[in-house]
């Protein structure tokens, strides 16, 4: 099976940490991963270098079937090419009602130009509309983001990525300050997600990661430490002194 | 669900029609077109108010909108009204030099036509050529033209040199002040070709329009000013009010997320960088007509902090507020230092307005960013009875928009 991504032997160098060291991953076109490990571990420093925030000191990273390179793309072009990424904070433009953000995360022509003589359509507004019901902010699409909930503003967040329909979703920690029905809820469409594109979630909760019943990387100090499924990670006894061992201690 | 341009902004139509109804009634107490109530002067310290809300309307659009603070936009105003002053000065001046040469015996040659100019205009920093600076200066569509494209192309590479190594925030401010000193400091040269600290100067005078008496001239100006100040506004409303005004100020309040949108932020802030950089250029070449003179000292660095200050005293991030702002404190400002403001006399001290008004206008705009950050356009959303929402109490979660304490028990 092609992959949709694949990252080999990327390592990264903070003034002398090193964040990610010889780092391979990849997921294909429609799967789910999760991707644990302990606090600085790399799995934020991961992101960011897919995303294009962080430039790795050396390694490839490769997209989609042409096998371009992310590496000497922008943040802007990268999120264009189709990988979408969710924030542990929920970042929603506050000062702007709900439709507006979810407006402008709609899929369309990015440029400046473009943008400012784009009027939104019938068709836009009515997958504005339906996006919002699907996050449950049906009823709040005239209200600013800035009044919504912690919780709403996550669905918001999430209601945007969908928007942009990105080929690739990378969340960061999405059951974060949620309660139980939202989890579930959260555990659904992430899962329903997977059926047409590839979602990596980063996730500290093993009982979410669980739910999800997907295959698990381990990262371990900037590196792979175990792949598979949860059961079988679980059961590495490498995976159960770095991390598991830890955390019941 | 789609609404309209005048729906999404209902301030347009209120502006057009005070607008109209100002330029009407400065019109009609002018000394040519009605009871000569207002004289020449006002009019034009008026005219050039409107030029300067103009400015002030582009400054909104970038600082308000897109949270760029520029300390240089009053650059590419005065370049504005350098390149407007090279035509007025050069056919004026051609037009006394060809009257000065019908006397000679022999009619005059183009080339010394030409070095009449240069003598009459250059002759203060002693140089007697043309420099190449004002190869286009005989033509006034070429100059035209070049009021657009010499700030705008400057705008362009500035920005982009600028915007590309993502230096944002008191940065970039300070490096848009230094832009603009840098090229006062240049332009106060005389070899810079455009007569030094002397600037240019007689451009009330029209040429071709001699005949004219500047009392018509000046309610000229102020129709052409407001005609420019109403399109300027449609504009920029067009421009904030759909999804790119959404993108920009997206961007003012977090611009790596609009990074991860997939929009290049740095494209958008060098459009509007440019786009504010015209805008503010040719509200200058409506203004040097009316001032009649501009010099290099235009372009010190404190001009585009006025700028500055007018729109947060106006109240930044809604345009009408800019343009109240810039009226409002530039006609105080040249009633307070035109020496009219009556001077208190404290016993032991007499406050002399003209020394003491930077002092008052400091003081207001301490007090406007401490007690009223919306500024005077604030006061609208009192009378609409707008208001942000009263939290009281300490927040529940650690994100702005959480619930306050108080209001999670009701």
């Amino acid at each position: 099976m092609s992959q949709l991504l694949e990252v080999s032997g990327v390592s990264v160098t903070f003034d002398g940490f090193r964040a990610i060291n010889n780092l391979s991953f990849s997921i294909g076109p429609a799967e789910l991963r999760a991707i644990i490990g302990p606090n600085g571990a790399g799995k934020t420093t991961f992101m960011d270098i897919v995303t294009g925030k962080t430039r790795p000191d050396e390694g490839r990273v490769l997209w989609g079937t042409k096998l371009q390179s992310l590496l000497s793309m922008s943040e802007a072009q990268i999120a264009r090419a189709g990988v979408g990424r969710k924030f542990q904070r929920p970042t929603v433009f506050e000062d702007q009602t709900v439709a507006d953000n979810l407006m402008m995360a709609l899929k369309a022509a990015r440029g400046p130009l473009a943008v400012l003589f784009w009027s939104p359509k019938p068709a836009d507004h009515a997958r504005v509309a339906e996006l919002a019901t699907e996050v449950g902010l049906g009823d709040s699409l005239a209200r600013k983001s800035g009044e919504l909930s912690h919780g709403q503003k996550q669905w918001l967040e999430i209601g945007m990525l969908l928007a942009q329909e990105p080929q690739l979703l990378l969340v960061d920690e999405p059951a974060a300050g949620m309660t139980l029905a939202e989890r579930e809820h959260t555990t659904r469409l992430l899962v329903d997600l997977a059926k047409t594109r590839a979602v990596v979630v980063v996730e500290h909760d093993m009982e979410f990661v669980r739910r999800l019943n997907c295959k698990v990387t381990v990262l371990h100090e900037g590196s792979v430490l175990a792949e598979g499924s949860l059961d079988h990670v679980t059961r590495n006894p490498h995976v159960i002194d770095v991390y598991l061992g830890r955390s019941e201690r | 669900m789609t609404r309209t341009y005048l729906a999404r902004n209902p301030s347009v139509l209120w502006f057009l029609l005070i607008l109209s109804l100002f330029t009407l009634g400065v019109t009609v107490l002018s000394e040519a077109y009605g009871v000569a109530f207002l004289s020449t002067s006002f009019i034009k310290t008026l005219g050039k108010t409107l030029c300067l809300c103009l400015a002030a309307l582009a400054m909104d659009l970038i600082w308000g909108y897109a949270g760029i603070l520029s300390l240089g936009h009053m650059a590419f105003f005065a370049l504005g009204g350098y390149m407007i002053g090279m035509w007025l000065m050069y056919a004026r001046t051609e037009g006394i030099v060809i009257t000065a040469l019908s006397n000679e015996a022999l009619p005059a040659t183009a080339q010394e036509i030409q070095n009449g100019i240069a003598g009459q205009i250059f002759g203060v920093v002693g140089a007697s050529e043309l420099p190449s600076v004002w190869l286009f200066a005989h033509s006034l569509p070429l100059q035209l033209m070049l009021v657009v494209l010499v700030p705008g192309i400057l705008a362009l590479i500035f920005g982009w040199l600028a915007f590309r190594s993502r230096v944002t925030g008191v940065y970039l401010s300070i490096l848009t002040q230094a832009m603009t000193l840098a090229l006062a400091l240049y332009l106060f040269q005389n070899d810079s070709g455009l007569r030094g600290n002397n600037g240019l100067s007689g451009l009330q005078n029209i040429p071709g329009l001699a005949d004219v008496s500047q009392d018509r001239i000046s309610v000229w100006f102020l129709w052409a000013s407001a005609f420019a100040l109403g399109l300027g506004y449609l504009l920029v409303a067009w421009v904030v009010s759909g999804k790119f005004g959404s993108v920009i100020r997206a961007i003012r309040d977090d611009e790596a997320r609009v990074r991860f949108l997939g929009y290049s932020v740095e494209g958008y802030k060098l459009f509007v960088f440019t786009l504010t950089a015209i805008i503010a250029a040719i509200a200058g070449a409506l203004y040097y007509p009316q001032a009649g003179i501009i010099n290099p000292a235009e372009l010190a660095p404190i001009a585009s902090i006025y700028l500055a200050v007018w729109v947060a005293i106006g109240g930044r991030g809604r345009l009408y507020g800019a343009v109240i702002g810039a009226a409002a404190v530039s006609l105080l400002s040249s009633w307070f230092t035109g020496g009219r403001a009556p001077s208190i006399n404290l016993g032991f001290y007499t406050i002399n307005w003209v020394d003491w008004w930077l002092i008052l206008l400091g003081l207001s705009f301490v007090g406007v960013t401490l007690f009223a950050p919306k500024g005077i356009g604030g006061l609208f959303d009192l009378l609409q009875g707008l208001r942000s929402p009263d939290r009281k109490g300490a927040a529940l979660g650690p994100d702005d928009g959480s619930l306050m304490e108080k209001e999670a028990k009701e």
